[in-house]
């Protein structure tokens, strides 16, 4: 897991500007609105590992927006959270390519032998669904910090928590 | 001599990484240090992580290769080609690859797609650089002959939609490629951006020439890493080499993790800074797109296709296919199949043949009951129907539809009743909330199944739902929820033994 940093306010309005600079200088007037938001939402957990609450009154203010309108984004998209996760995080694909390969048995698995359930987590690991990653021929996928992984059967969720539980916290 | 190994996102995901470096040691422990060139994938993923090596009579494949293989391979000599039970022979005469027709995957697998050079020394800009020498009218009229149709399911004709950015009026136009690819069971944006990149970015520039567009955006959904991190590095290399300028530049913009950005007002939306919600067309896109300007969206397999119907005219594109499906289709194998991957041919081949002459049935070993083509939104197809050919037209007059050309297999294990409550249930978690037939049509039609499931009034509930489908069809705003009654009704339709009471899903 990439170490996210604290929060700081600081380094936030600087990785906004940058975005908003960007934006301005690659789509000239038509940058002036709000399309530097998901490349800022992204900056911003991509540095702090989430999205803390005051990371919105910044980009409002910035942006021109209401809290509200970056409320509305943020909540819209599936990859932004406004809590850091737990542990490692486990995106188990749940479509339609995976599910031929045993991915419910594999979501059923974890729920039983380990009680994760999509959207929880434990000490160890967040356990998230995700549809589709891209690996459909080499199922079930699982991306497990952001590492796509091929053949993620019951097995190797087991090894998965085996290891993490070995390791110290 | 060099040695091959993929920097594809599948293949590092059984471990190529592992086993470049495993050969690089061992190479290095013997003094035999060699090239190794991380390249895109052949598509053959079941031969992941696959290592090909080059001889004087061309490459030589060895896969799945581990770490655990990589001695046995140097004492048995295959740095020369020599014979290894993991051994397939040379690689462009494989069953395979011989029976494709790439003409938009021709290089990848073959080149390193981070070289500039190497994309140029195999035949890269040629396109470009006769587009260059047409009349904007003659460049059009290329893009029509060919008789290229949006790859990215909807099968628009694509040189109709440049035509008509190209006559709208606008001090600014765009150029946006979709590649939110998020059906399941594709793979093919990704595999061409992972393995050879610079060809989206001709086929942009390309098509920036023809509608006057200055500026190009990349949509890539946020599932695809390996991807984004391709395209940073060759729009990089592409503007150091002056080929990308102010005259035209490209922008990358990653997705959030929601499906209906594939949709491409949605998508439009979610560039501008907004909730991915879809706008009511008309206006269509090419008229009133980005920031309101007129706007090319389109595929990544279109754009890509573009560099060889240029470099080779369309009418000579245009004699690949049957009546009016023309071309290639890079076609994806996934699921339950034995032999998974990219597989680009001429339409017109039949389901039966993808399926069992080159993916060798299930992986399972369990017959074939269900096959889904097309995406989350595509028809399921019983074995019966697998006679169908490729091809928009004949797809859609057995009920379904070629969508992105993904083709997902399932054994005889599958629950038919699971997986029509499924569509309704993903198009649930990612209906973007504006048309009330998707955003409450899915939900209610997931509850009503489970109704026939627990045996409760099943034949009048399951009327019920094709009514309900009829309403999501006629009346949603977009494909998601006026598509979702295909995966639905089609599992009714041919698997109607799968619906009847049993314990709750």
């Amino acid at each position: 897991m990439s170490a996210a940093a604290p929060w700081n306010i600081r380094l936030a309005g600087e990785l906004i500007a940058a975005e908003i600079d960007a934006a301005r200088a690659f789509y000239g007037d038509d940058g002036e609105g709000a399309t530097a938001l998901l490349p800022i939402l992204h900056a911003l957990q991509r540095t702090f590992g989430h999205l803390p609450a005051d990371a919105l009154p910044l980009i409002a203010e910035r942006l021109n927006l209401s809290r509200a309108d970056v409320r509305g984004v943020l909540s819209f998209y599936h990859d932004f959270h406004d809590a850091m996760p737990g542990g490692c995080v486990l995106k188990l694909c749940r479509a339609e390519a995976c599910q031929a390969l045993g991915s419910e048995r594999v979501a059923e698995h974890l729920e039983v032998a380990h009680g994760l359930r999509p959207g929880t987590g434990t000490r160890e690991l967040t356990l998230q669904n995700v549809y589709c990653l891209g690996n459909c021929a080499l199922g079930p996928a699982a991306l497990v910090d952001n590492e796509l992984h091929a053949g993620f059967d019951e097995q190797a969720a087991d090894a998965l928590l085996a290891r993490l539980r070995g390791a110290p916290a | 001599m060099r040695i091959f190994i993929s920097r594809d996102a599948a293949a590092l995901s059984v471990g190529a990484e592992k086993t470049a470096q495993a050969i690089a040691e061992q190479a290095q422990a013997l003094g035999l240090e060699r090239t190794i060139v991380r390249n895109g994938t052949r598509g053959m993923l079941w031969l992941e992580p696959l290592v090909e090596v080059e001889t004087p009579s061309g490459r030589v494949a060895y896969g799945p290769v581990t770490p655990d293989d990589v001695a046995s391979l140097f004492a048995s000599g295959f740095l020369d080609g020599a014979a290894h039970p993991l051994c397939h022979g040379f690689t462009e005469q494989m069953p395979w690859m011989a029976r494709q027709q790439r003409l938009s995957f021709a290089r990848v697998g073959l080149i390193d797609p981070l070289s500039f050079d190497d994309y140029v020394g195999h035949g890269g800009f040629a396109g470009l650089t006769r587009a260059r020498t047409l009349t904007r009218a003659a460049l059009l009229q290329e893009i029509i002959d060919s008789g290229l149709r949006g790859r990215g399911g909807a099968g628009f004709p694509t040189g109709i939609k440049w035509r008509t950015v190209a006559l709208a009026e606008g001090p600014r136009k765009y150029i946006v490629c979709n590649a939110d690819e998020g059906d399941s069971g594709t793979f093919a944006d990704r595999m061409l951006i992972e393995g050879d990149p610079f060809a989206l970015l001709e086929g942009m520039l390309i098509a920036g020439l023809a509608v006057g567009a200055s500026r190009g955006v990349i949509y890539i959904r946020s599932e695809y890493p390996q991807a984004i991190a391709t395209l940073h590095h060759v729009i990089a290399t592409a503007r150091h080499r002056g080929v990308l300028s102010d005259a035209f530049d490209i922008d990358v913009r990653v997705g959030g993790g929601a499906y209906i950005c594939g949709e491409e007002t949605s998508l439009l939306e979610s560039i501008e800074g907004r909730r991915g919600q879809v706008r009511a067309k008309p206006p269509l896109p090419a008229h009133h797109g980005l920031f309101g300007r007129p706007t090319v969206v389109n595929n990544v397999l279109s754009l890509a296709a573009v560099p060889w119907i240029l470099a080779n005219g369309g009418k000579a594109y245009a004699d690949f296919g049957i009546g009016r499906s023309r071309g290639s289709m890079p076609v994806q194998l996934a699921g339950n199949i034995r032999r998974g991957g990219l597989f680009e041919c001429a339409f017109g081949i039949t389901l039966r043949e993808l399926i069992f002459d080159l993916g060798g049935g299930t992986c399972s070993g369990r017959p074939v009951r269900a096959v889904q083509v097309g995406g989350p939104l595509g028809a399921y197809f019983p074995e019966s129907l697998l006679d169908t050919p490729l091809d928009y037209e004949a797809l859609a007059a057995a009920g379904g539809l070629l969508g992105h050309a993904g083709i997902v297999v399932f054994d005889d294990s599958v629950d038919m009743a699971k997986q029509a409550r499924f569509a309704f249930e993903f198009c649930a978690i990612e209906s973007c909330g504006k048309c009330t037939p998707c955003r409450i049509g899915s939900t209610r039609g997931a509850e009503t199944l489970d109704k026939v499931a627990r045996g409760i009034e099943p034949e009048r509930n399951l009327e019920l739902v094709k009514d309900l489908c009829t309403v999501m069809t006629d009346a949603s705003l977009c494909a998601l929820g006026g598509l979702t009654p295909l995966p639905v009704l089609s599992a009714i339709t041919h698997f109607r033994e799968d619906f009847g009471p049993r314990r709750a899903l």
